[in-house]
């Protein structure tokens, strides 16, 4: 990120910035996922309309499998989407913790609604991250910008999946599922800040553990525990002894 | 499997169920102060919960990446953090560098 601090940013600077961030490596790394994701909308039996109405309206790749894999399974209804809603109740605290910055001092509240569907786990590790070096007043114009060039990156290669199924070699597939959480882990891993330095770290150990121990909750107790383990531990422990 | 109409109806379903956390989050959202301590603990929950999530992606994936062994899930994520590290924390070398070594890891499994 090479902003230039002395002057003001534009809107138009702040939208360019966006889509040339989209256009960089999650470009890649959605083209990889999402095409991989037509795919096995394919091989589930989903029409290439549920399958591209699924990555707009649900646009959450974890989500998007559960729904694919639970529908070919032949799935009670019930059941898969109470499946779905568990492994996106994620959306709650990533909405929470990404609105406050966006929102504007006029308080209007309707567009946030909007705001909180376009996001993804991308744009809100990417907004995280960009947002401390751009003035406010141009946040929702980057976010804007990033969101929206990411899901028709996502649309298209959905669709591309769709229509290339059983062209793949497996391992290249198999590769092609691998690259996000790759480059989520990356994503996140460039971190600085200590609490959630300590809080990652957590979530990496607890998450798999907790996962085994209660499937369906175990994100949620995961994010909990070790995000408070980051921030309790960077405030009353670590800050104690430097003082 | 269920006929298409009853696809588009779970559809629907599984995408209110999903807006269902966005959409309560958001009148929650303008309580909070982005200068408090409440919101830097909802920003650790959030990045520990995406931890958990990709730690669980790739140590217990579902579908087809559960057939590889573990190991050499957990070497070309080791490649890609060393190479993200090594090369003034650049994404395109990091997820190069990984996606590479399983590529090269499948192959070489089919091989043998």
């Amino acid at each position: 990120m090479n902003l230039d601090r002395q002057h003001p940013l534009s809107i138009a600077q702040a939208v360019r910035l966006g889509v040339r961030d989209a256009f960089g490596v999650p470009f890649i790394v959605l083209l990889a996922s999402m095409t991989a994701f037509g795919s096995l909308a394919r091989d589930s039996g989903l029409t290439i309309e549920l399958a591209l109405v699924s990555t707009i309206g649900i646009w959450a790749l974890p989500g998007q499998i559960v729904f694919a894999e639970l529908y070919a399974a032949g799935s009670d209804a019930l059941a898969l989407i109470l499946a779905v809603s568990l492994a996106n109740a994620r959306f709650f605290p990533m909405v929470m913790s990404i609105l406050p910055l966006l929102r504007d001092e006029v308080g209007r509240t309707a567009r946030l609604y909007l705001y909180a569907q376009l996001l993804s786990a991308q744009t809100w590790a990417y907004c995280r991250r960009v947002f401390p070096g751009l003035p406010h007043y141009t946040r929702r114009s980057y976010f804007l910008a990033f969101a929206l060039s990411i899901l028709t990156i996502s649309m298209a290669s959905t669709a591309l999946g769709y229509l290339l199924t059983g062209a793949l070699p497996r391992p290249l597939a198999l590769s092609l599922v691998l690259i996000n959480p790759i480059f989520m882990l990356l994503l996140l891993a460039d971190s600085r800040s200590r609490s959630v330095v300590i809080a990652l770290a957590a979530g990496v150990l607890i998450g798999p553990m907790m996962h085994l121990a209660a499937p369906d909750w175990g994100l949620l107790i995961t994010g909990v525990l070790a995000g408070t383990i980051g921030f309790v531990v960077n405030h009353y422990l670590v800050v104690k002894r430097d003082e | 499997m269920a006929p298409p109409s009853d696809a588009w109806l779970i559809l629907l379903g599984a995408i209110a169920a999903t807006y269902f956390w966005r959409g309560i989050a958001v009148p929650l959202s303008t309580k909070i102060d982005p200068n408090s301590r409440a919101f830097e603990w909802m920003t650790c929950v959030t990045y520990a919960l995406l931890a958990g999530l990709i730690s669980r992606m790739i140590f217990l994936p579902f579908g087809d990446l559960a057939s590889t062994p573990v190991s050499e899930r957990v070497i070309a994520v080791a490649i890609a953090l060393v190479a993200f590290f090594l090369f003034n924390r650049n994404l395109l070398v990091g997820v190069g560098a990984g996606i590479m070594m399983f590529l090269f890891l499948q192959f070489y499994s089919l091989a043998v």
